[in-house]
């Protein structure tokens, strides 16, 4: 047992990773905090729109779309990934309408259907092509965040800038920024009131396929670093923990980004403190957030509803 | 349902006792030979492999029903990734497969799992689908830090705690076989017991409330039997995708039939077959996940029904759509042809080609094929040139007419709509108009003669003289 929990080294935990290892940490923390932070602000939206599943859809339907593109193309180029990806994610959303518009199968098993058909398809191909494929099961489930400092790095105009996949993390989640600032109000007002967003001339439907096209982008960049199930916790921690704690979008926005941040830290010290996956330990670290403002949220914490329910009677039933 | 409980009973307490070999021991590389070996049964570890995936794919399927009417499948996604933490705290118990070990870690992960959805969803404001993905992800997350853990210790690798996440039915071993043999054992004794009581809380649950049944604890039992059933397919399915046994076989089923005892039988049905197929392509294919083999087995069958069920398969329900289209036609042209001769008073028989083309406003050959296909109905006969109605098609004739026009009346007459703007809606109902409500308009109408533009109105005794007379007049 004593081999399992390692014993907390403070040098070895804290220290270490931002001084003398910081060249290799220092990477793995941007990056979880890259994806994090544009997931959260995605995800703020699907939470919202109480979509929440469609990232979990998504997230396993590319797989397959990854794999062959992998094949095809024998690189891990983004191009051919990307439509790749985008290709399975539209057929899986073609197969939840044709199963749920055609037979009386409900929603609900038409996604599930769809997505574990696809994502079965995508394990599959990787275990067959396991020597051609640069994915393997482990990447798929855990993601390999601890292998971005290993890229090879892009280099601009003679600077050496960074791994490529965080610069492209770092592209993706400043695009989603910047549609959060520039589309604030039509974002705001379709997931509200469609018949309000309608007067105003915002087309509820081309916002639906807006935010799934970038969920779509978000989710494949965040693919390897993360692996098709953790990415879940990525969309819908962040929104969740700071709604618990404000009802203000902005503020919400805001607090997810400092989800993301808290949880790439305290997820790097578990992880190197565990000695286990990387990407796991920055979600349980994010988890851990979301229980703590669980129990200490001012208006709906577990503390505050234990206190208001604590002088028992009827006064305890008004209260609520 | 229970007959192949029986049956796989009675093949494995044959298999019981004998050493295992696993699967992957045996190294051949030959397929047909491979295949005489999976279906001969004679290898202890295929019998435990196939074995496993029968009784896997009854339990599945049978609670998979449940899931399915009751649109529970995204709960049933959450528990299956919700169990991972408690397979690799079992794990940890000895450090080695202990199946009783994992069962009770891998249930009572499953069960906080979905307990704490719950707890979300009653204290704060966040909904449901959050609260479920929320807890799916942050459990698999949890399970993923501690098999990545188990799998750094000296003995972690070999213990194949890894085979829990994509299923391999041939690690299952004789223990595992007594365990998923009891716990099928009472998945369906309780289902048989408690049958009613399921059917009325999964249909109608306010009517189970109001007649006093416990609807709580048939929930609560309910969960506790399929977070049994995950447990028992995770070995063989794995925990990332065995949510998909419980959906699949359901879902094609709930294509099939009505009847919930029928649905759960042919879910379990689909979900042994499901597994074997599954089970069988790994020992093929150098030991292959089985997990995706079986949900890609299970999609098949749901293509399957999807295309080919007799009643909500979208072949039978294409076939129909063109049948129904094509009666239409007949029944049109059956009026085209009442018209014309009404036109000239019903002086003389038959109708040539060129006085329905003109009538229809179509070619001469499109005429003629709509004469061949009241022909083929036995509708109208055909000379050269000419039809004429055989009896059964003149009066099939007149009723059309005859409800287009009543139709016709009954809205200008009772929902004042402007006669120029029935016709439309009479083209359509006159089809699927039955006798009694055609009685019932001739009564409201005060059996009318005459329609908003004049016509004659033919009544019962006109469609039976009709009939008659033509059968007389008959050429030939």
């Amino acid at each position: 047992m004593e081999n399992f929990i390692p014993p907390f080294d403070f040098h070895r935990v804290i220290v270490a990773p931002w001084t003398t290892d910081f060249a290799l940490f220092g990477w793995i923390v941007l990056m979880g905090f890259l994806v994090g932070a544009a997931c959260g602000l995605v995800g703020n939206y699907l939470l919202l729109r109480r979509l929440a599943l469609m990232g979990d859809a998504v997230s396993h339907s590319v797989l397959p779309g990854l794999v062959i593109a992998f094949l095809l193309s024998h690189s891990r180029g983004t191009g051919p990934m990307f439509l790749g990806a985008l290709a399975a994610g539209v057929l899986a959303t073609l197969i939840i309408e044709f199963i749920h518009t055609r037979t009386r199968v409900k929603q609900d098993a038409a996604i599930g259907i769809a997505f574990s058909t696809l994502f079965a398809i995508g394990v599959l191909l990787t275990a067959i092509y396991t020597s051609q494929v640069d994915l393997d099961a482990e990447c798929v489930l855990y993601g390999e965040i601890s292998f971005v400092p290993l890229e090879p790095a892009a280099r601009f105009a003679g600077f050496t800038l960074g791994p490529a996949s965080v610069l492209r993390m770092g592209g993706v989640f400043l695009g989603v920024a910047l549609l959060a600032v520039v589309f604030y109000k039509e974002l705001l007002v379709s997931a509200f009131d469609a018949g309000l967003a309608r007067s105003m001339g915002v087309n509820p439907a081309v916002m639906h396929f807006g935010l799934m096209a970038v969920l779509s982008i978000v989710v494949v960049s965040a693919f390897e670093a993360v692996g098709a199930i953790l990415v879940i916790a990525m969309l819908i921690l962040p929104g969740a923990t700071t709604s618990l704690l404000t009802k203000r979008l902005p503020l919400i926005h805001a607090g997810a980004i400092l989800h993301a941040a808290l949880s790439a830290v305290l997820g790097l010290h578990l992880g190197i403190w565990l000695e286990c996956s990387l990407a796991p330990a920055m979600v349980v670290a994010g988890a851990g957030l979301f229980t703590l403002a669980w129990i200490v949220s001012p208006e709906e914490g577990l503390i505050v509803r234990w206190r208001r329910r604590a002088p028992a009677g009827p006064a305890a039933l008004s209260a609520r | 349902m229970t007959k192949i409980a029986a049956i796989t009973f009675l093949f494995l307490a044959g298999a019981a006792g004998l050493h295992a070999a696993r699967v992957s021991d045996v190294s051949s590389t030959d397929w047909t030979g491979q295949a005489a070996r999976f279906l001969s049964l004679r290898d202890p570890a295929v019998r435990y492999a196939a074995g496993g995936a029968v009784l896997m794919g009854v339990c599945c399927g049978v609670l998979g029903g449940f899931v399915v009417v009751r649109k529970m499948a995204l709960m049933g996604d959450t528990l299956s990734h919700a169990v991972l933490p408690g397979v690799a705290l079992g794990f940890l118990w000895n450090l080695s497969k202990d199946p009783v070990a994992v069962f009770i870690g891998a249930t009572a992960a499953g069960l906080l799992g979905t307990s704490l959805v719950r707890a979300i969803t009653h204290t704060t404001r966040l909904k449901e689908d959050a609260a479920l993905g929320l807890v799916l992800a942050s459990f698999f997350a949890l399970g993923a830090c501690l098999v990545t853990m188990i799998q750094r210790l000296p003995t972690g690798n070999k213990s194949g705690v890894d085979k829990f996440l994509f299923g391999q039915a041939a690690a299952i071993t004789a223990g595992d076989i007594g365990l998923m043999l009891a716990v099928t054992a009472l998945v369906l004794g309780l289902v048989f017991l408690f049958y009613k009581e399921l059917l009325v809380v999964s249909f109608d649950g306010g009517f189970a409330r109001a007649s006093g049944l416990p609807v709580v604890w048939l929930d609560r039992g309910l969960m506790l039997l399929l977070a049994f059933s995950v447990v028992i397919a995770l070995q063989a399915v794995g925990a990332v995708l065995v949510s998909a046994m419980l959906i699949t076989p359901a879902a094609a089923a709930y294509l099939l039939t009505d009847r919930l005892h029928r649905l759960l039988a042919l879910a379990a049905a689909f979900g042994v077959a499901a597994g074997v197929v599954g089970a069988f392509f790994s020992f093929l294919g150098h030991n292959l996940p089985t997990g995706p083999l079986m949900v890609i087995g299970a999609s098949t069958v749901f293509t399957g029904a999807f295309l080919l069920g007799p009643r909500h398969g979208v072949i039978a329900r294409w076939w129909r759509r063109r049948d129904r289209a094509a009666r239409t036609r007949r029944e049109n042209t059956l009026k085209s042809l009442y018209r014309v001769c009404e036109e000239r008073e019903f002086a003389g028989e038959g109708v040539s080609l060129t006085e329905l083309a003109r009538l229809r406003r179509e070619t001469i050959e499109d005429a003629q094929r709509l004469g061949d296909e009241l022909a083929r109905h036995g509708l109208a006969t055909r000379t050269d040139g000419m039809i004429y109605f055989t009896p059964s098609g003149r009066q099939r004739a007149a009723e059309i007419v005859r409800n287009h026009r009543l139709w016709e009346l009954y809205l200008t007459n009772s929902a004042n709509i402007a006669a120029d703007h029935v016709h439309e809606d009479a083209e359509k109902i006159e089809h699927v108009l039955g006798e009694e409500v055609v009685r019932e308009l001739e009564r409201r109408l005060n059996y009318a003669e005459r329609d908003p533009h004049g016509r004659h109105i033919p009544s019962v005794a006109d469609i039976h003289r009709s009939a008659g007379l033509s059968g007389e007049a008959r050429p030939r």
